[in-house]
């Protein structure tokens, strides 16, 4: 992103000013043209199957949605309220125990009302994902209105 | 040791349902909680700061709503299912239809289709009023024994 006082600023924002992502373990780690970086810190708290320890897919869920409406906020490069429309998401395999999950979301397209985006969530290797998705967002939403 | 599945199976015979969430970390951390109303299996999520995605409506994060809404669909499966097999979530599309707001969150999953493999399920979540749904998801999990 061009500013980077903008950039700093919504990645802390992105991290600390969002209870769900802290109560997660949910952080921000980059922001750039059109794209974002999450992370997802793996914790005992966050498991699904205790027998194999690995995460929830709700943890999953959440990091996909965070990093999917990051990108969008990168992409147009100022505040402005968006709201999910829909995300489909996939999953491929169970996320490594003990390992911390990362997803790279990008937003490919904005028009006057909407933006797509896509995502990885994974582990290592980007080409060997955990869980994909795919999103639409609703921009310049009036805050708590009807879309 | 005692296994998700024997802990599942202990829950179902004693159709004590909050022992389900008892076994799944996550599920705790969001304060999920199967409440049965009739022959319907609802969940509740219940409210708290861990849940907010934005602070200033406040509204729900997402990811959260997109937990409970996957977690009731299992819920449901586990609930309806002779057979306990922990159910594996491959797609869940979901629709947000309207930011969730300082309440509590109820979640219904109805199974479309049991296979031998794969079972359908539509899931809508609702706050105040079960006739406005906040959002709706259909999910896609492989059901097969020792997978």
């Amino acid at each position: 992103m061009a500013d980077d006082n903008l950039r700093m600023n919504a990645l802390r924002g992105f991290t600390q000013g969002i209870p769900h992502n802290k109560a997660l373990g949910i952080e921000a780690v980059d922001l750039e043209r059109a794209t974002s970086l999450f992370v997802l810190r793996y914790d005992a708290k966050l498991i699904g199957n205790p027998d194999t320890g690995t995460i929830h897919g709700g943890a999953i869920t959440a990091l996909l949605d965070g990093a999917s409406g990051a990108a969008v906020f990168a992409a147009l490069g100022e505040w402005k309220p968006i709201a999910t429309l829909d995300l489909r998401i996939d999953y491929m395999r169970a996320a490594d125990p003990g390992r911390d999950v990362f997803c790279r979301a990008h937003c490919y397209k904005v028009t006057k009302n909407v933006a797509f985006t896509r995502a990885v969530a994974y582990v290592d290797d980007e080409t060997d994902p955990v869980a994909t998705s795919a999103g639409t967002f609703m921009l310049g939403t009036k805050p708590g209105g009807p879309k | 040791m005692t296994t998700i599945l024997d802990r599942l199976s202990a829950a179902k015979a004693n159709r004590d349902w909050a022992a389900m969430v008892e076994a799944v970390p996550y599920a705790k951390l969001l304060g999920l909680a199967p409440v049965l109303e009739d022959d319907d299996l609802l969940t509740k999520m219940t409210y708290g700061d861990h849940v907010i995605g934005n602070m200033a409506l406040p509204a729900i994060h997402g990811g959260a709503i997109g937990a409970l809404l996957e977690s009731a669909a299992i819920f449901e499966l586990l609930y309806r299912a002779e057979t306990i097999v922990l159910p594996k979530t491959i797609t869940i599309t979901i629709d947000y239809l309207r930011s969730a707001g300082p309440h509590d969150t109820f979640a219904r999953g109805v199974i479309t289709r049991h296979g031998r493999r794969v079972a359908n399920v539509r899931v809508e979540a609702w706050q105040t009023d079960r006739a406005q749904p906040v959002a709706t998801a259909h999910a896609i999990f492989l059901v097969m024994r020792d997978h």
